[in-house]
């Protein structure tokens, strides 16, 4: 026979009135209770079975030994456990050749592109487009060479630092000390004219000889630049510093030169990249447009 | 407890159990080959083979969600193309609204697997433990060896034919012959055999137990329908004016003439649903056409005209009662409402159908990269980057050549290849990094925006495809 509700004379009311609506206060259905004791019990398991009390150092760790972080720590193990193979074969991996290997360098560049974001992006830019002082990645001019090589070394060893012994390393003079203002100003004309960009032409026209005994030894006769030397193409469309009378001025006058630091581990006691690593950024950086 | 007589009524109703009687007639008739048809499209598409090429799967219609492709015939369907899918639905939705305004709940009574699976575990009912009044008696038996035997046997067919059911469905989602030889050898995926499992259980407990009770509990079906339904509507009704008052009931006076109908209880002993045709339109009634077979079949040895239930309108029952001359079914069927719903279902079959012959054979996107706007290089020229996905519906791998439209000045390369030509992977997308270079001092090179227009071309087939684009200069 099916229940029937209780009537208000057994049960009384819970003495809430609206409007002469009365609640009455009938018991709780028996399934509901023994479910609430249930989750009670429930409860009390789950604070024994997981970490669950907080304590003065640290919560109680729980009888079953599970946490999130541990469970964090294995995923990623099994992650790099699963790319062990690739990350070796990458480390010793011929790096010219690479690029034919299509599913290593699939790798290498998504993992690079990775490294990149978290290491390099703050003076490169996320885009790999640099910035004033820090060389856009995607054009064709290479200050030490373009290849997988000479960038994977770059990378490796860093620019004038005291970390890498190997580190690329030349410093261009200061010729505000060796030549007047007015000769400065005839170098710059000439830099200006062979590089395209409007000059008077009798002050390029004087700088030529001063270029040629001060400036060619590193940058080359016609300006072309030199990778053995880290000195910048003068006679091209992209200028590190600025291409304008101010801003050469300025270069030549003070002189420049850019700081890199070594990146492999074997130069840094902390936040290093592996050999793998080195090889893995380097071919991203190769495969964005300027890559030789 | 207490108990006193102003209480409501319990809400809940124990099932009265229905035990159909074996019919035969025309709609019977109708019932079975639907049945054998829909069950057998259902147990043999998996079957069919289709050759797509040695890169895709040679199964005729296959749901691979791992590879998140459908495959129907000569159709595939990717992910960005599922309105496919939308439109098919609606198309059902709609094609569901009409033949219940024309005929009532005709899916009901004939297509819905829950009727179709009911009739098949009645018919294995009825083979095991007989008919009607063998299972009645079976049913009021106390247990014994014979009624354990039966109802085992029932039992263990049923579980049969719910295996059968999931198993079916399995082979929707992978290679059939592949995952059957798994399924037998223990080495298929526990999914496969969960589903299985859950589709075996759901399958003997619709069918073998809760039968009607899904249709008039579960189902929200029936109450859509009541909407749409109106008084032309084809549907079963008791022309009670020639039935009643029916024979050897109270109301009979003696000398008075009798209806047609005997009250031999012949239609309500049919019935799957387990409700009397006689009391009129009911929310249970399937429609499904049993009394109708079962009352010719008594008018017949009666010597009696056909029709004392019959497919009819509402309108119609008025009508006759009226003694006037019943309208043509085709005019009921006919009418403003269903010819509405069919003009939908058509427009949207139609632009499915178009859409589908439309559909390029090759299709790219082009995403700018933005960061930076534009490069700069040695030799002053312009460089934009686009990130470009080529995607290769074919069965095997096609050349592609890239281009830029006729009449620019500027350069397009693709990085890790020497020319512009690419060759995308069967059933596959590729990423490609695409430069577009202008050279020094043109137009292109100097001007903040230019727009342009990338062409990409199968080189096997000529077919093209293209997408419009803009070129970022350097602006002074």
């Amino acid at each position: 026979m099916a229940k029937q509700p209780e009537k208000k004379k057994d049960v009384g009311t819970t003495g809430h009135q609206w409007d002469g609506i009365e609640e009455l206060n009938n018991p709780l259905p028996r399934w509901w209770v023994w479910i609430f004791y249930a989750t009670i019990v429930w409860g009390i398991w789950y604070t024994i079975a997981y970490p669950a009390w907080p304590m003065l150092q640290s919560a109680t760790s729980g009888y079953l030994g599970y946490s999130t972080r541990a469970e964090v720590a294995a995923d990623i193990a099994a992650v790099e456990q699963a790319n062990a193979g690739l990350m070796d074969e990458l480390a010793v991996a011929d790096l010219a050749t690479v690029p034919s290997n299509t599913a290593l360098h699939s790798f290498a560049v998504n993992g690079g592109a990775a490294i990149f974001r978290a290491n390099c992006s703050q003076c490169h830019g996320s885009g790999a487009a640099g910035g004033k002082g820090y060389p856009n990645l995607l054009d064709d001019d290479w200050l030490w060479g373009g290849s997988v090589e000479e960038i994977a070394y770059t990378v490796a060893n860093g620019i004038r630092n005291e970390q890498s012994p190997d580190a690329r390393w030349t410093e261009m003079p200061a010729f505000g000390d060796i030549l007047s203002k007015e000769e400065i100003g005839q170098v710059v004309a000439h830099v200006r004219a062979i590089s395209g960009q409007d000059a008077d032409a009798a002050l390029a026209t004087a700088g030529e000889t001063l270029f040629l005994d001060n400036c060619a030894s590193c940058h080359g006769d016609a300006g072309e630049g030199s990778r053995d030397m880290g000195a910048p193409r003068l006679n091209d469309a992209i200028w590190l510093y600025g291409g304008d009378e101010a801003a050469l001025t300025e270069s030549v006058t003070m002189a420049r030169f850019g700081v890199m630091p070594a990146w492999s581990d074997e130069h840094r006691s902390a936040g290093g990249l592996s050999a793998a690593e080195v090889a893995a950024v380097s071919l991203y950086v190769h495969q964005l447009g300027g890559g030789e | 407890m207490s108990q006193s007589t102003d209480s409501p009524p319990s809400l809940y109703a124990s099932r009265e159990p229905v035990f159909p009687r074996k019919v035969k007639g025309w709609f019977r008739s109708l019932k079975w080959w639907i049945m054998a048809v829909t069950l057998g499209i259902y147990y043999l598409t998996p079957w069919i083979r289709w050759d797509r090429g040695p890169e895709l799967p040679d199964q005729a219609v296959l749901v691979d969600m791992a590879g998140r492709r459908f495959f129907f015939f000569w159709i595939e369907i990717w992910p960005h193309e599922f309105y496919f899918i939308a439109g098919l639905l609606i198309m059902a939705g709609l094609g569901l609204f009409l033949f219940t305004s024309a005929m009532g709940r005709v899916w009901c009574g004939y297509a819905c697997p829950q009727t179709v699976w009911t009739d098949l575990f009645i018919l294995v009912e009825r083979w095991v433990e007989g008919d009607r009044n063998a299972r009645v008696r079976l049913w009021n038996a106390k247990w014994d060896l014979r009624k354990l035997r039966l109802r085992l046997t029932k039992w263990a067919a049923w579980a049969v034919i719910g295996l059968a059911t999931g198993g079916a469905w399995v082979f929707y989602f992978t290679d059939a012959p592949t995952l059957f030889v798994n399924l037998l050898n223990g080495t298929a995926h526990p999914i496969a055999y969960t589903t299985m499992g859950i589709l075996t259980a759901t399958t003997f407990f619709f069918g073998g137990i809760a039968r009607e009770q899904v249709c008039i509990y579960a189902c929200p079906w029936p109450r859509i329908q009541a909407a749409m339904m109106d008084e032309d509507t084809i549907t079963i009704g008791y022309r009670s004016w020639r039935g009643e008052p029916r024979k050897n009931s109270a109301e009979v006076k003696a000398g008075e003439p009798m209806g047609d109908c005997v009250d031999c209880m012949a239609c309500v002993n049919v019935c799957p649903m387990g409700i009397d045709i006689r009391d009129g339109q009911q929310m249970e009634c399937i429609t499904c056409g049993l009394c109708i077979d079962a009352c010719d079949d008594v008018m017949d040895k009666l010597g009696k005209p056909r029709g004392l239930i019959d497919y009819l309108a509402l309108k119609d029952e008025e009508a006759e009662r009226a003694g006037k001359t019943p309208i043509a079914v085709i005019k009921h069927v006919l009418r403003p409402r269903t010819i509405l719903y069919t003009g939908l279902w058509s427009l949207v079959g139609l632009g499915l159908v178009f859409a589908l012959f439309i559909r390029p054979e090759i299709d790219m996107t082009v995403a700018a990269v933005r960061n930076p706007t534009y490069v700069v290089n040695s030799d002053g020229t312009i460089r934009n980057v686009y990130d470009i996905r080529l995607r290769n519906k074919h069965g095997e791998s096609r050349p592609f050549g890239l281009a830029l439209n006729d009449g620019t000045e500027m350069t397009l390369s693709v990085e890790g290849s020497d020319g512009s030509l690419v060759i995308v992977p069967a059933d596959d997308t590729l990423l490609l990094r695409v430069y577009v270079d202008a050279a020094a001092g043109t137009a292109a090179a100097t001007e903040a925006r230019t727009d342009f227009t990338f062409w990409v071309t199968d080189l096997n087939s000529s077919e093209r495809a293209h997408t419009d684009t803009h070129f970022n200069g350097r602006s002074q």
